[in-house]
């Protein structure tokens, strides 16, 4: 066999560990060795890559790989459990990016003919590589609350100028196409691309973050599924649409999780109702209570059903649910937790922070389980959450959450709502669980209420 | 599944005669690509929502398979300009690998203790 033909194997290899390797996230008992096996996969395939016959010059390449290898590294050992949706905003983008740079390198490389499949997926990859560097630098700003980017920037006309900047993005790629030779043509679609990126991503905010780092995800993927064509690389074709289709499916599990269409999320805005007056009218029963008078309630109680949101990562509170979680336990009481699939800032994120204090996972139960056993349940403890446990989306059709699908914790004989005021959540429409008959209200910052109660337990 | 498998692996076999000149005809590609997509939505649909977030730092790792791309780029010596695409590619395509499986792998380990 010659060099070429082994290659191409070792690039199967490759593909199969990949695959493999993703096979084991289907199990947290068989993930880690899951993703050994991918990473395997990519070692393989790497080498097999070094050995290539055109590849006449290394130093480059050594240079390349050690300046990547620290940073990826130093990101990935000292990034908070909290940060994390930032960091996979920002290898979304990073994976965008070198499939443009890639692209690009190989346009000037081997000029393709004219109209060819190469020329195409060469402006593929640079158009959905753009889109996906620049609207993942943006979402990693948003997530990361710079002051600069806390409110979308507002400018009349945002969709139309989206739709413009698209067809022009589009036009230039079919001019491009066919003059494969004026590789400015490529780096001009690359800049009206990137633009685009920004202003796409510009208006979404707040609980719409799960979808958007999804969707990113997926460009990512189709980004390096493009640049596949452009080499007639199997493996990257492979890996991309795997990627792809990941954040395909995790898109569309976000959006049904919000009742809300793909097109509605992206480029529509929630209607902001005024709030001011309903408000009062709304929360003129609210109970307050006090630590003690919380803590009483676990006396008798059989079962607790805690409920976190995005309030909790925030409060940095995860390490004190887990002590109250075991104090709990620990008198004989069940403990479970309800996690929404939008609670937090990305697919998944409630649950790698409890898994961070150590939390089995077998403990947390998904929407429909969790709803199936409230009703027997005698205390449920709302932790920064707000939308996804409001009433309304059941009760009127013409709220902005209606038909979203929700943790009912008034089901629950008591509701316990720490917040630290009667704010609105991201929808901006009031919650009438905080003044419902079996809910008492406990007004204070995440952690320091999750400690005080749990002082408080120890003491009754 | 694992029909879905065999096939892709003919196919890729298939390639090692064909692609000689290391390129892929169109429509092989566009086999494969359809093929993989369907390979990743029969697992991705089984994976629990408990491990997404490790689910898509680690798919990200995997997208950053272009560094194949990069590192022939940055290493064929052709002009300055693409070995400098090349380089930056490969800087970004490896934080991509490293980063994703190494946060990957400390998460997962989060989730193996304590079950």
């Amino acid at each position: 066999m010659d060099r070429e033909a082994i290659i191409t194997l070792a690039y199967l290899v490759a593909s199969v560990l990949f695959i493999l390797g993703i096979k084991g996230l289907t199990h947290p008992r068989s993930a880690v060795r899951g993703n050994l096996i991918g990473a395997l996969g990519m070692l393989i395939a790497v080498i097999a890559t070094l050995v290539h016959q055109s590849i006449l010059e290394y130093h480059w390449i050594v240079i390349g790989l050690i300046i990547g290898t620290v940073i990826g590294a130093v990101l990935a050992l000292k990034v908070r459990m909290t940060a994390m949706p930032q960091m996979v905003a920002l290898l979304n983008g990073f994976g965008g990016a070198a499939s443009l740079l890639v692209a690009g390198a190989e346009l000037i490389r081997t000029p393709p003919p004219a109209f060819s499949d190469v020329v195409i997926a060469t402006y593929a990859s640079g158009l959905i590589g753009a889109v996906t560097f620049w609207g993942s630098l943006l979402a990693f700003a948003k997530l990361e609350e710079y002051k600069a980017f806390r409110q979308p920037i507002r400018y009349p006309l945002l969709q139309p100028i989206n739709a413009v900047l698209g067809i022009l993005a589009l036009v230039m790629c079919a001019i491009g196409i066919s003059q494969p030779e004026s590789v400015g043509l490529y780096w001009a679609v690359v800049f009206v691309a990137s633009v685009l990126g920004v202003t796409l991503v510009n208006p979404i905010g707040g609980a719409d973050m799960p979808v958007v780092i999804a969707l990113l995800n997926s460009y990512s993927g189709l980004a390096a599924a493009a640049t596949g064509f452009v080499l007639g690389n199997a493996v990257l074709i492979i890996s991309g649409s795997l990627v792809g289709a990941s954040g395909v499916i995790l898109t569309n599990i976000m959006c049904k999780a919000m009742n809300r269409s793909m097109t509605n999320v992206l480029f529509g805005v929630l209607q902001a109702e005024d709030t001011s007056t309903k408000q009062d009218d709304v929360y003129r029963n609210v109970k307050g209570a006090a630590a003690e008078e919380i803590a009483m309630l676990f006396d008798t109680a059989q079962r607790v059903v805690i409920v976190p949101g995005y309030g909790m990562a925030v409060a940095q509170a995860q390490h004190a649910v887990r002590d109250l979680y075991q104090l709990l336990e620990s008198r004989g009481i069940e403990v479970l937790f309800g996690i929404h699939p939008v609670a937090g800032r990305m697919p998944g994120h409630m649950n790698v922070l409890l898994a961070e204090a150590e939390i089995p996972y077998d403990r947390l139960k998904e929407l429909d389980d969790i709803n199936a056993i409230l009703s027997e349940t005698d205390v449920a403890i709302v932790l920064g959450a707000n939308d996804v446990v409001n009433p309304v989306a059941k009760m009127d059709p013409k709220s902005p959450i209606a038909g979203m699908p929700i943790i009912e914790v008034d089901k629950a004989k008591t509701v316990v709502v720490i917040k630290r005021s009667l704010s609105p959540g991201f929808a901006n429409i009031p919650n009438p669980l905080f003044a419902a008959d079996n809910t008492l209200m406990f007004f204070a910052d995440g952690k320091r209420a999750v400690l005080d109660l749990i002082a408080a337990i120890k003491e009754s | 599944m694992w029909s879905h498998l065999l096939v892709i692996a003919e196919q890729t076999g298939g390639v090692a005669e064909i692609a000689q000149g290391s390129q892929l005809p169109f429509t092989l590609a566009l086999t494969i690509f359809v093929l993989a997509i369907f390979v990743g939505f029969e697992i991705i649909t089984k994976i629990p929502p408990t491990l997404h977030t490790p689910l898509m730092s680690g798919s990200n790792a995997i997208s950053g398979i272009t560094v194949v791309g990069a590192l022939i780029a940055a290493g064929a010596g052709h002009s300055v300009l693409a070995t400098m695409l090349g380089t930056i590619a490969v800087i970004l395509a490896t934080i991509n690998v490293v980063g994703g499986f190494l946060v990957t792998n400390r998460m997962l380990h989060m989730f193996k203790r304590k079950s």
